[in-house]
């Protein structure tokens, strides 16, 4: 079982956001960058898969696109026990549209001619939720989106494939079977995430962590859709906001509730 | 301008995020008539409903196979009508099983889905968050195939069926769905796509519950509810303080219940429940769009976060910014002492 996990850093969810000076993009210049939540239940499940596979040659490999510092979130993946990486480097993701990155994974995955891929359901950061759906039909491949639990069936057999189980809006689910080779893209919760160990970390470096060049994948493409500007979001209502010291703070918003709201 | 939205329907009904869709639709055609698409195997029970809404004509898309949604007869079906009536825009409820295949579809077409939108500004172009709602971004297409948009829920207001819009005279849905068209009533059209059965590729059970749910948020009055903020599953006892010197229920944002700490029962949000209380207090929560459209029924909503721009004060009536460490505590406090 050979299983590719598409993964995407994006700036630490408690990062402070700021609007870059030409009002088009964020100021990227003091964050911090994590790997994307969805894409480490991604990850995680990937490597249950492994290991509950009789497949002794069965094989988890993370990949991503971006500019160097996205290594850093690779060799975590590493550290996980992932078996190897594979890093397309590219500066111009933000001109590319959610097509364009897909271009580009897709051009590094066909050769791997992998059993499984998978992705998280979305980023964190642009919130698209579709590289995962796009790869799947630029590599002809079955999908499924919001994939809480993977299990394959009949593994090492012809007859191998997977069934998955799926969340619908609600709290209701369902179970989905798809053919091998396939495309999963992963909601978060699924799993326990696991840390990695200083093992893991050790061994992590001397993995392989193959480079691929974004100008070599001969994926480029013009956008179709661009981002044209960012901005901070109009607020809906006014809140009233009550200041002080917590215990004030506190007793105006008890008496605001009760005199005010009326919902005390 | 020739504007399409694809409707969804659930237990035999159009749902309301398609006519928020259609609304949506209308928007953007400013007047030129928009089609509605119904897909399934006998879309017959449905004309009638989509032909009250704000839509021009009304396209049934049937075939066996349709019968039950899969991602690769919707992208067979949509891509066969698309390619044979050609539209600039094609507008859809953001819905779960939209994003399961319309970016497949706009992939078909070289185009680029553009998701989640919030609102349509001239030229057109569209509206929609990032970083969990804590930004807009204004996105345009230069595509020169149809455009694909879908739109979130509750974003668009969807126009009372029965008085129509204010772009569209109300039509009487017509009797007979495989006439033509005729004065005053709506043109009904059916569309029948190739697929065979080899070309759906997944098979789904029919949906499920996990366990059966034993805790009824959306009748609750007062609701607790709590978020990442909380940082540690051994913090969660000055929320339970909380909750009980306030009588009310406890629940969480996605994270929480991720984490397990708190069951599944109690989340709240587009994967959880959907809660209308009188108080819904959100600590911690910063208010990605998931968790808000759980709340927007609320009739007073309370915010404690650190940090001032996140989203869920956006929709807050009354806010505290601060460590919650320091101030739910205090809140409990503050309530006993107005009890006694």
């Amino acid at each position: 079982l050979k299983i590719i996990v598409a993964i995407k850093q994006v700036p630490e969810r408690d990062a402070p956001i700021r609007i870059d000076a030409a009002g088009k993009w964020i100021d990227e210049s003091d964050l911090q960058w994590a790997l994307n939540e969805s894409d480490a239940y991604a990850l995680e499940e990937a490597l249950l898969l492994k290991e509950k596979s009789a497949d002794p040659a069965s094989e988890v490999i993370v990949l991503s696109a971006g500019p160097e510092r996205v290594g850093v979130t690779l060799r975590e993946g590493l550290a996980k026990s992932a078996d190897r990486a594979i890093h397309i480097v590219a500066d111009d993701l933000a001109s590319r549209d959610a097509l364009g990155v897909a271009r580009l994974l897709a051009a590094a995955i066909a050769p791997e001619k992998p059993d499984l891929i998978l992705t998280g359901l979305q980023s964190e950061d642009l919130g698209l939720g579709q590289t995962g759906v796009i790869l799947a039909e630029l590599l002809g491949l079955p999908h499924a989106s919001l994939i809480l639990q993977v299990e394959v069936v009949a593994d090492g057999n012809p007859q191998a494939h997977i069934r998955a189980k799926r969340e619908l809006e609600e709290g209701w689910f369902q179970t989905i079977d798809l053919p091998l080779p396939a495309l999963l893209t992963i909601q978060s919760g699924g799993n326990k995430l696991r840390y990695a160990t200083l093992m893991g970390i050790k061994r992590a470096k001397m993995k392989e962590c193959r480079i691929l060049r974004a100008a070599d994948l001969a994926a480029t493409s013009a956008p179709v859709v661009t981002l044209a500007s960012v901005s901070l979001p109009h607020k809906q209502k006014s809140t009233q906001i009550l200041t002080g010291s917590p215990a004030e703070a506190a007793t105006a918003l008890v008496e605001k509730l009760k005199t005010e709201a009326r919902v005390l | 301008m020739s504007v399409f939205v694809v409707l969804e329907v659930r237990n035999g009904k159009i749902t309301r995020s398609s006519w928020e869709a259609a609304a949506a639709a209308a928007t953007l055609a400013n007047g030129a008539p928009v089609t509605a698409v119904l897909l399934g195997a006998n879309t017959e029970p449905l004309a009638a409903q989509a032909a009250a809404g704000p839509v021009a004509r009304v396209l049934r898309v049937e075939h066996p196979l349709l019968a039950a949604y899969s991602s690769d007869g919707y992208v067979i079906a949509l891509h066969q009508l698309f390619q044979k009536e050609s539209p600039t825009h094609v507008v859809l409820p953001h819905t779960y099983q939209v994003r399961d295949f319309a970016s497949r579809l706009a992939t078909r077409f070289g185009q680029v889905l553009i998701s989640d939108v919030i609102a349509l500004e001239p030229g057109p172009t569209f509206v929609r968050q990032l970083f969990q709602g804590r930004m807009n971004a204004i996105y345009q297409s230069a595509g020169v195939g149809p455009c694909f948009v879908s739109v979130q829920a509750g974003a668009f207001r969807a126009a009372p069926l029965s008085q129509g819009t204010t772009s569209f005279v109300p039509k009487m849905p017509q009797e007979d769905p495989g006439a033509s068209a005729t004065e005053g009533s709506i043109p009904i059209e059916f569309f029948t796509p190739t697929i065979a059965p080899s070309d759906i590729r997944t098979t789904a059970s029919e949906p499920f519950r996990a366990t059966s749910q034993t805790v009824d948020l959306s009748s609750a009055q007062l609701i607790v509810s709590v978020g990442r903020g909380i940082k540690d599953a051994a913090n969660m006892p000055i929320i339970q303080q909380l909750a009980e010197a306030l009588g009310a229920e406890l629940a969480a944002s996605r994270p929480i219940c991720d984490s397990g700490w708190l069951p599944m029962e109690r989340q709240v949000g587009s994967s959880g429940q959907t809660v209308a209380p009188k108080l819904y207090l959100a600590i911690g929560i910063s208010g990605a769009i998931q968790h808000l459209v759980g709340i927007k029924g609320s009739q007073c909503i309370v915010a404690i976060n650190k940090d001032s721009n996140a989203p869920i004060f956006e929709i807050a009536d009354y806010g505290i910014i601060g460590d919650l460490f320091e101030i739910v505590p205090a809140l409990t406090a503050a309530i006993n002492a107005a009890k006694s």
